[in-house]
């Protein structure tokens, strides 16, 4: 049964639509992260389902219960904020049990409770300080407690790790991933990191300008991106787009001296149209220069990334980014040859966007043009 | 800007001096002319050692004017004003900034348009609403004929009436509205993060919860310098109470100064005057002087 439903929802401000019919359904206890740029509606879509923000058309429903027009409170949800927002005045039991208080569960037990979840986000030792003598990490834990104090059916969170330095980033990313699976309770992620949104979630939804692109676990949203934006976005570094046109012979063509054959049988509806095709930077290989097969690029820069590199290299104006893993050096100005392997390419239509699967590989499901 | 030469800092420094005496010379004058005796303070020039009458004149000061129950009058008067200024104040800025009802910036331009008619500018007619309180509820009843009606239907003539002279309501509850404490506090409110508002809202409490728990202790500083400045501003509140009490019961300070001044045959016991004066300013400053730390922090920063 599904903890959070999300039928046709949109968001409009004023006349300014952000969110245009969003349907999702989340699981009970599932982590969902909604992964996006900045401003394609993924916090929006978030608020409506605390309830902070007011839904302009569609349904949301949560635990089987219509919450158009419910209020925050009578949702059921907790939310951690993106700069916390702890009360200033108040310690840290006081910020952690405020929620009780309001409930008005009494003193006993919500000195109990909040001694409870201050174990579970290790801050047992700070109950009496203020936020402000608090460090980041630990002003997010004490954000966390809040939340989970209520035992609320469902997490949302609101890029919770943005105002994190990287290094406690990846600790709290861990930290959170673990109390999920101890508490086992609906969670919804908002981020636009696209390695905690990998890392995180059990399923991810893309969103872009207020639409869903793909949902669907970490790897199938990376290794079978549904458009074009989602290929482009998801992954780093980003996968290599080329625009060009399928030949005859079913050889996709970016111009004169880049051929790639596609793998599999031809598709007779493909010939003749531009296409988009795009190669992960982990599926290509740097060869030398003439090597048949190879297309020709020239080196411009190269990143160091410690475990490997990646290379970036110039198609006469496109830029094409290769990973290596192996010691091999190259300068800025060398000419090398890029290598694709046919069978970690993929197709999306020009106008559309969205993908195209060739008949070896999916013959039931090729999207027409 | 920084800058620093010797010239400089010894030109700041004398313009600082002057502007110094200027503000305590007569301050001084007065402290001196409560020292001395009646024939002391008369002679040109008085003489600017201090004498050794200042518990004398205290003392007389104290009794001709009736100092204790002014006192206790203008502390009452001073401390509700103000009490009920930052509750007013805080109260109409929340209402502005986080709720959304139409009309909402009109009110607060409203409001804000009140800076521009100070009580000396609407005093005949506030004096009048003072006078009856319901007068402008009868005046609509009598506007629109209802009153017409029910003494037509009943044989009842309405009559409202509420006087306010000679009462601590009176004199207190005209000066509770403040446009410059509601834009102060509306200030206030604007620098606390919506975040704020919206854990609350997901923690379940609702509007009034969310102003009593979060948003009035988290404006302590606010509150402090807007009760300072306030207290002080009723404390030498002049016109409004001569015109609303004639009881001497209801009297304040202030006002009472006046009966310490000599009259024009009188005596002219200046020293007793003058130590009335002493008395009577001392407890604004001492407010000041008690509230100074918190009221500096209150009006230049937010809460970290």
């Amino acid at each position: 049964m599904s903890s959070i439903a999300i039928k046709g929802v949109k968001k409009a401000y004023a006349k300014n639509a952000v969110v245009h019919g969003v349907d999702l359904e989340i699981a009970t206890g599932e982590f969902i992260v909604i992964l996006g740029p900045s401003g394609c509606g993924k916090s929006t879509l978030l608020r409506m389902i605390a309830g902070l923000e007011e839904i302009s058309g569609g349904e949301i429903w949560i635990d089987g219960k219509l919450v158009n027009k419910l209020e925050p409170r009578e949702r059921g949800c907790a939310m951690v904020f993106q700069n916390y927002a702890l009360y200033p005045h108040m310690t840290v039991a006081e910020n952690i049990g405020y929620a009780l208080k309001v409930a008005g569960v009494p003193k006993a037990e919500r000195m109990q409770r909040v001694a409870a979840t201050a174990k579970v986000v290790g801050l047992e030792a700070f109950l009496d300080r203020r936020p402000a003598a608090l460090s980041g990490g630990q002003r997010q834990r004490v954000a966390m407690g809040r939340a989970i104090v209520r035992e609320p059916k469902v997490f949302l969170f609101d890029e919770p790790l943005s105002n994190l330095d990287a290094k406690l980033r990846v600790a709290m990313r861990a930290e959170i991933r673990r109390l999920h699976r101890r508490l086992g309770a609906t969670s919804v992620f908002v981020t636009h990191d696209q390695t905690e949104a990998m890392t995180l979630g059990d399923r991810l939804v893309v969103m872009n300008g207020g639409r869903i692109e793909q949902v669907g676990t970490p790897a199938e949203v990376y290794n079978r991106p549904a458009t074009r934006f989602v290929a482009n976005f998801v992954g780093s570094p980003s996968m290599n787009l080329m625009e060009g046109a399928i030949d005859r012979h079913g050889v996709f063509v970016y111009d004169e001296q880049r051929r790639i054959p596609l793998p599999g049988a031809l598709d007779a509806r493909l010939v003749g149209h531009k296409i988009v095709l795009g190669v992960r930077a982990e599926a290509a290989k740097l060869v030398e220069a003439g090597t048949p097969g190879s297309l020709p690029a020239t080196v411009d820069f190269i990143e160091e990334l410690g475990a490997g590199r990646v290379v970036h290299t110039d198609f006469d104006g496109l830029s094409f980014a290769v990973a290596l893993s192996d010691a091999a050096t190259f300068e800025t100005g060398d000419p090398v040859g890029v290598m694709i392997d046919p069978a970690d390419i993929h197709l999306f239509s020009i106008e559309s966007g969205l993908r195209i699967d060739l008949p070896a590989s999916q013959p039931a499901h090729a999207t027409s043009l | 800007m920084v800058e620093r030469t010797p010239i400089f800092n010894a030109v700041c420094q004398i313009v600082l001096f002057i502007g110094l005496l200027t503000v305590l010379l007569p301050f001084l004058i007065v402290v001196i002319a409560a020292t001395h005796d009646i024939r002391t303070v008369n002679t040109v020039p008085m003489p600017l050692v201090p004498g050794s009458d200042l518990f004398a004149n205290l003392h007389e000061a104290w009794i001709r004017a009736d100092l204790g129950r002014k006192l206790l009058n203008s502390f009452l008067f001073a401390g509700t004003v103000a009490a009920g200024k930052v509750l007013l104040s805080s109260m109409a800025a929340f209402a502005i900034v986080y709720f959304r009802f139409p009309g909402r910036m009109l009110m607060f331009w409203l409001i804000f348009i009140t800076l521009m008619l100070p009580l000396e500018v609407r005093i005949v007619p506030t004096y009048a609403v003072a006078a009856n309180a319901l007068a402008p509820f009868q005046a609509i009843l009598d506007v629109t004929g209802i009153s017409w009606l029910i003494r037509n239907v009943s044989g009842l003539q309405v009559k409202l009436e509420w006087g306010l002279l000679n009462s601590y309501t009176g004199l207190i509850l005209p000066l509770v509205a403040t446009a410059t404490g509601t834009f102060l506090y509306r200030q206030f409110y604007l620098t606390v993060p919506d975040e704020l508002a919206e854990a609350a809202k997901m923690d379940g409490s609702g509007a009034v919860r969310f102003f009593v728990d979060i948003l009035f202790p988290l404006s302590k500083p606010n509150m402090i310098a807007l009760f300072t400045i306030m207290f002080v501003w009723s404390w030498n509140q002049y016109l409004w109470p001569l015109l609303i009490t004639t009881d001497p019961n209801f009297g304040i300070a202030v006002t009472q100064l006046k009966h310490l001044i000599p009259s024009e045959f009188g005596l002219p016991d200046w020293n007793v005057a003058m130590a009335g004066t002493l008395i009577i300013m001392a407890p604004p400053l001492i407010v000041v002087i008690l509230m100074q730390r918190w009221f500096v922090r209150g009006l230049i920063s937010t809460e970290k």
